[in-house]
């Protein structure tokens, strides 16, 4: 099956940072946001919002087919794991926190645990029970983050433009 | 699951067949909801923002003006408690103006009708209407209750006249002490403004203010409502939507205030023969919400369903009218009835929805903005002539009207000389393990009725007696708990043997309900006048009854207030849906423990019914224990 990829369209992003709670809870102990805020726990979300050339931008972990990131990490933690998936969750223990990882991302998308003992954490993938969205994407309140493979977005982007071109 | 209701069942069926749109739909469609919002964690309060603050320790942490957590979600909450109290006192402001309008001669629409209650209430006011007609003492009521919305140099008197004296003291320690219904709503709007007050504790202190304002309005409320319209008495009727009848003219009143719905009824009785003329059977008026409580308690008024489903009786296109005046009305109404031939008809100029029907209603022109009303139902009968109607068979029996004189007279057939002796007699021997008040709405969130069913039926069968008002009381109604026969089905032994013993005194041939309904959300004050009675007969304060509080399925900043002045009174309040004050651990924290050490009362927020009903059964079992009396386990 072909990976599905977190697909960004920054126009419809109203800077909401709705997909930060819900990344930051899928990934707390609690597994949802008002039982972990509840809890007082402090998860860190994987995707980040910035506001640049005004513009909001969503912004998290690409999952290149060529990381840098895996190639700088020394302690073989960083690793592309199946189906096209970047990721050290389920290496956390090898991860040294050099942050070679964190230099080599042109993205910015790795940032440390911020636990007393930090780790490099990023985008993993792991808050969506089997196939299901991503809990940002399901969590975006206008469809400024979407779920598909590549071909699927590129279609959609033509028809956006197709439909604009002929209104012209 | 969207209703535990099997006639909303029928028609949410019907209303996805005709296409309509339900709250259902929408509370789908706002999916994903914002976390910031949901934990309290947005201020909007001025055009720096809107700011946010991160829940999970990550910036941003403080609002543009330096607010933190605890700042915002003080603030938002005693906003929420500030429109609650302004619903609330709005409702009784208008019943004063009703009656002061009567008194002075410039409306003959709102005579007393409990001449009692009025000079019950005088004299708890301090006005000994000695020698005074009717209309004089009625008068001299309603300037003092239209004096309690001003600032005054004392406590609010409406509120602490109703209070035990180490209710007062400990409000009065804690400085949560309003001296007016409206200057405390302003101050609270004023405190939350930016750049003003930023204490998250003595925000939460002057929002216990004015909670307690909110219970003056109130208590209000209920009061002039008894003298203008009757003292509830019980009273046999239906509830559901099995309730209408597609012969006759179908009219649904809905929002709040007596003061529309009671001169409805009057105008009703008047206009049969207008009705038969049209080809009607008759006029079949429904209550909806508070006004149908209102109806319900006082003329047996058949409740044709509550809050969350108030949409549905039009998609069974033999629903007329829907008339409304103000709080908790949908305006989805109008949409709702775009395609069926009912007239959604406003009344108050403050509250209009577009699109709809408006026929304004003042106390001077009452009577014929009530007759231009049902008019106008009338002419929607007749228009729907010829057209399909689909009315669900489902209506349970209703035993209602349980006022604190109609609970005390019921109870002095026990014991003339001494009414409150029979029922502090089965708390203390333990037949009564406690009472419970179940109050508020449904909420959408929640499977409607889910967590009151849940709750009663743990409660009931555990010995402990229910009270039950607003649309907590329409679905205890809908599902039949307010019958003899629920006694029967529900209620543990204790609890049955004084529910027949009173039943049998009264010569009812049955016991009274296992949940009695004491009217509407204004009518909490009945509840509080009970424990209130209670405490002073046992010379201990509320804080140390065992009674308990509960809006298990609440959505209204309305609620947020009734809640908040419970908990000022001393009650343990259980609320079925989390309040937006998780983003501040100070707040919460205050909220569910601190405030205990402070006035005796405390939230305990739990989404399940029946972790909820253990919870409050614990907290029952505390205070039994805390009088000395004999506790059972849960």
């Amino acid at each position: 099956m072909e990976f599905k990829e977190i697909l960004i369209r920054p126009d419809k992003c109203t800077g909401c940072l709705s997909c930060r709670l819900a990344c930051a809870a899928a990934h707390s102990r609690a597994g949802n946001f008002l039982g972990a805020v509840a809890a007082g726990e402090k998860p860190r979300a994987r995707i980040f919002v910035h506001r640049a050339g005004g513009k909001n931008l969503p912004l998290n972990c690409r999952h290149c087919t060529d990381p840098p990131c895996v190639d700088a990490c020394v302690a073989a933690s960083m690793h592309t794991a199946g189906g096209g998936l970047v990721t050290n969750h389920d290496r956390q223990e090898r991860c040294i926190g050099c942050w070679m990882c964190v230099m080599s991302c042109p993205f910015g998308a790795i940032r440390d645990s911020g636990e007393e003992d930090p780790r490099a954490v990023k985008c993993d993938r792991q808050c969506a029970p089997g196939d299901g969205l991503p809990a940002c994407v399901r969590a975006c309140p206008t469809g400024a983050l979407t779920y598909g493979t590549v071909d699927q977005f590129s279609a959609s982007s033509r028809e956006e433009f197709l439909r604009k071109w002929l209104q012209c | 699951m969207k209703s535990h209701d099997t006639a909303v069942r029928v028609m949410l069926d019907a209303a996805r067949d005709q296409g309509a749109e339900t709250v259902w739909d929408r509370h789908a469609k706002q999916d994903p909801r914002c976390g910031f919002g949901e934990t309290g964690l947005c201020c909007r309060h001025c055009s720096q923002g809107p700011c946010r603050i991160n829940p999970f320790g990550e910036d941003p942490q403080k609002g543009v003006c330096g607010a933190d957590a605890d700042t915002m979600v003080a603030r938002g909450l005693v906003r929420a408690i500030a429109a609650g109290c302004a619903s609330h006192s709005g409702h009784a402001k208008h019943l004063a103006h009703a009656l002061h309008k009567w008194a002075k001669g410039h409306s003959d629409h709102y005579p007393v009708k409990d001449e009692a209650k009025l000079k019950a209430v005088a004299g708890r006011m301090g006005i000994s209407g000695e020698g005074m007609e009717t209309r004089q003492l009625a008068g001299q009521l309603a300037d003092l209750a239209l004096k309690q919305f001003a600032e005054g140099e004392a406590p609010l008197a409406w509120a602490f006249n109703h209070l035990t004296a180490g209710r007062r003291e400990a409000l009065e320690r804690l400085g949560a002490v309003p001296t007016g219904i409206e200057n405390t709503i302003a101050e609270m709007l004023h405190r939350t403004h930016m750049g003003v007050d930023a204490d998250p504790v003595n925000l939460l202190i002057g929002g216990i203010a004015c909670a307690v304002a909110d219970y003056a309005g109130s208590h209000m409320a209920t009061d002039l409502s008894d003298i203008l319209f009757g003292t509830p008495q019980p009273v046999a009727s239906r509830a559901n939507l099995g309730v209408m009848d597609a012969g006759k003219v179908n009219i649904a009143l809905h929002g709040h205030n007596p003061v529309l719905s009671d001169l409805l009824v009057r105008a009703a009785l008047e206009m049969e023969g207008e009705a038969g003329e049209a080809g009607a059977a008759g006029i079949n008026l429904m209550g909806v919400c508070c006004t149908g409580n209102e109806i319900l308690m006082r003329h047996g008024v058949p409740s044709l369903t509550h809050s969350i489903s108030q949409e549905l009786p039009i998609f069974t296109g033999a629903l007329d009218a829907m008339v409304v005046d103000y709080q908790c009305v949908y305006p989805s109404l109008v949409a709702a009835a775009s395609c069926a031939h009912t007239r959604v008809i406003t009344t108050m100029g403050m509250a209009k929805i577009s699109g709809a029907v408006h026929i304004e209603f003042t106390e001077e022109n009452a009577r014929e903005s009530a007759q231009k009303i049902i008019r106008e139902a009338i002419g929607a009968f007749k228009s729907r002539k010829g057209r399909a109607v689909s009315i669900p068979e489902i209506s349970s029996e209703v035993t209602a009207g349980f006022s604190v004189e109609a609970i005390v007279g019921a109870l002095s057939k026990l014991d003339p000389a001494d009414p409150l002796k029979p029922l502090i007699d089965n708390i203390v021997g333990g037949n009564i393990q406690g009472v419970v008040l179940v109050a508020g709405c449904n909420n959408v969130k929640v499977p409607q009725d889910e967590n009151f069913l849940g709750l009663a039926k743990e409660l009931l069968a555990r010995d402990v007696l229910v009270l039950a008002t607003g649309c907590g009381a329409g679905a205890y109604a809908r599902h039949g708990f307010l019958t003899p026969g629920a006694a029967e089905k529900y209620a543990g032994p204790g609890l049955k043997a004084v529910l027949s013993a009173v039943g049998e005194a009264n010569g009812l041939g049955g016991p009274l309900p296992p949940v009695l309904h004491i009217g509407s959300c204004v009518d909490n004050s009945r509840a509080v006048d009970i424990a209130v009675a209670v405490a002073n007969r046992l010379g201990v304060d509320t804080d140390k009854l065992p009674v308990a509080a509960s809006a298990p399925e609440y959505k209204t900043e309305k609620a947020v207030s009734i809640g908040t002045y419970a908990v000022a009174f001393g009650l343990p309040v259980h609320l079925g849906v989390v309040p937006p004050v998780l983003g501040s651990q100070t707040v919460a924290g205050l909220l569910t423990a601190g405030v205990k050490e402070l006035l005796g009362g405390w939230f305990i927020v739990e989404p399940d019914p029946l972790k909820a009903a253990e919870a409050i059964f614990g907290a029952l079992q505390e205070r039994r224990r805390g009088l000395g009396l004999a506790s059972r386990p849960w």
